[in-house]
């Protein structure tokens, strides 16, 4: 699964990492619904790491189109409530 | 798919696809393409260029703010010598609301400058997509038949056209945090320009607007301690001698 952390470049996550990321950005969403920003903050910065932990650094130069765009780190709870709606960034 | 992903990608499907319906020959599609991109390029440049510009500028009016804390601290020490503390509680008024709006435009500025270096990285990493579909255009132009190109094309058009939308989105954010901080700057300058005085006899016809204004914004607190301290540092005013230190 190729996902980008916008503003950071690409990362290749493994196939099993990709339903603790689904899981996280539901539970992302269901804070934005309830208003809970350190919430969402906090489950945010979990998907943010589990990507740059277990995810390898795809080559400037490789030309692939990402699954899963995360928004820029820095993104406001405002920006985020557009963005966590539905299934979340990643369809179920 | 929504959110961020679904939009961009749903742009870049559509104007890739719309580039491969036009074109007949694979090998003028990927020519053009690649042109689009290094235009596309020369203006992430301009965007950078653009946004240190203005943080240099936003910078150039913080300092021009700390020069007018210290003359307005000093005109509130000549106030007191002069026992005018209404115009000394005045001057240390303006004083701390424009020191309050500074602190917020460093952080702002630190944080442009955190966007900043993110920009070049992004603008390097476009660079290197632009320069591999360079390449690769070439071996797809040279071993593959119309219909096999039409896909390798558009894969790889898609790749570089992610990296183009998603620095598009980082100079958006950046501009924005600028205009932002423009804004932020002036509205400062404009209080400072309205109510420093260059001479402390202006003072004498009372409180306009803006000093109302200013007094609601600072604290009373925080004028009212600094105050009792410069008094005591010139011993409550009487006939202490003008200032030497600090003095025009």
């Amino acid at each position: 699964m190729i996902v980008r952390i916008s503003g950071e470049g690409q990362f290749r996550l493994p196939d099993n990492d990709a339903e603790r990321l689904n899981d996280l950005d539901n539970e992302a969403v269901a804070a934005v619904e309830a208003g809970d920003e350190d919430k969402f903050h906090s489950l945010f910065a979990e998907m943010l790491s589990l990507v740059e932990n277990d995810g390898e650094t795809i080559d400037h130069e490789e030309l692939v189109e990402s699954d899963v765009i995360l928004p820029p780190r820095d993104v406001t709870f405002d920006e985020a409530a557009g963005e966590f709606t539905g299934d979340g960034l990643i369809p179920d | 798919m929504p959110g961020l992903a679904g939009r961009m990608s749903t742009t870049i499907k559509a104007k890739i696809s719309k580039m491969l319906d036009r074109a007949e020959d694979p090998a003028e599609t990927l020519d053009y393409g690649y042109r689009k991109q290094q235009e596309h390029l020369q203006g992430v440049k301009k965007g950078i260029a653009d946004v240190v510009t203005a943080k240099k500028r936003i910078q150039m009016q913080s300092k021009k703010l700390e020069e007018q804390v210290v003359k307005l601290d000093t005109q509130a020490r000549q106030a007191i010598s002069q026992n005018r503390e209404d115009l000394a509680r005045m001057a240390l008024e303006r004083k701390t609301a424009i020191q309050a709006e500074l602190q917020g435009l460093d952080t702002q500025v630190t944080q442009l400058e955190q966007q900043q270096e993110q920009l070049i990285e992004n603008e390097k990493r476009l660079r290197a997509k632009i320069e591999a579909f360079r390449t690769k255009k070439e071996v797809i132009k040279a071993q593959y038949s119309a219909a096999e190109a039409q896909v390798m094309i558009s894969e790889a058009a898609s790749g570089v056209g992610e990296e183009m939308a998603d620095l598009g989105l980082a100079m958006q954010r950046a501009e924005e945090k600028t205009e932002d901080m423009k804004a932020r700057a002036n509205a400062v300058g404009e209080l400072e320009q309205a109510g420093v005085f260059e001479d402390i006899t202006q003072l004498e016809g009372g409180s306009s607007d803006i000093d109302r204004e200013l007094a609601q914004l600072s604290q009373g607190a925080q004028v009212d301690e600094e105050l009792a301290k410069m008094k005591a540092e010139l011993g409550s005013g009487g006939d202490a001698p003008a200032l030497g230190e600090g003095q025009k």
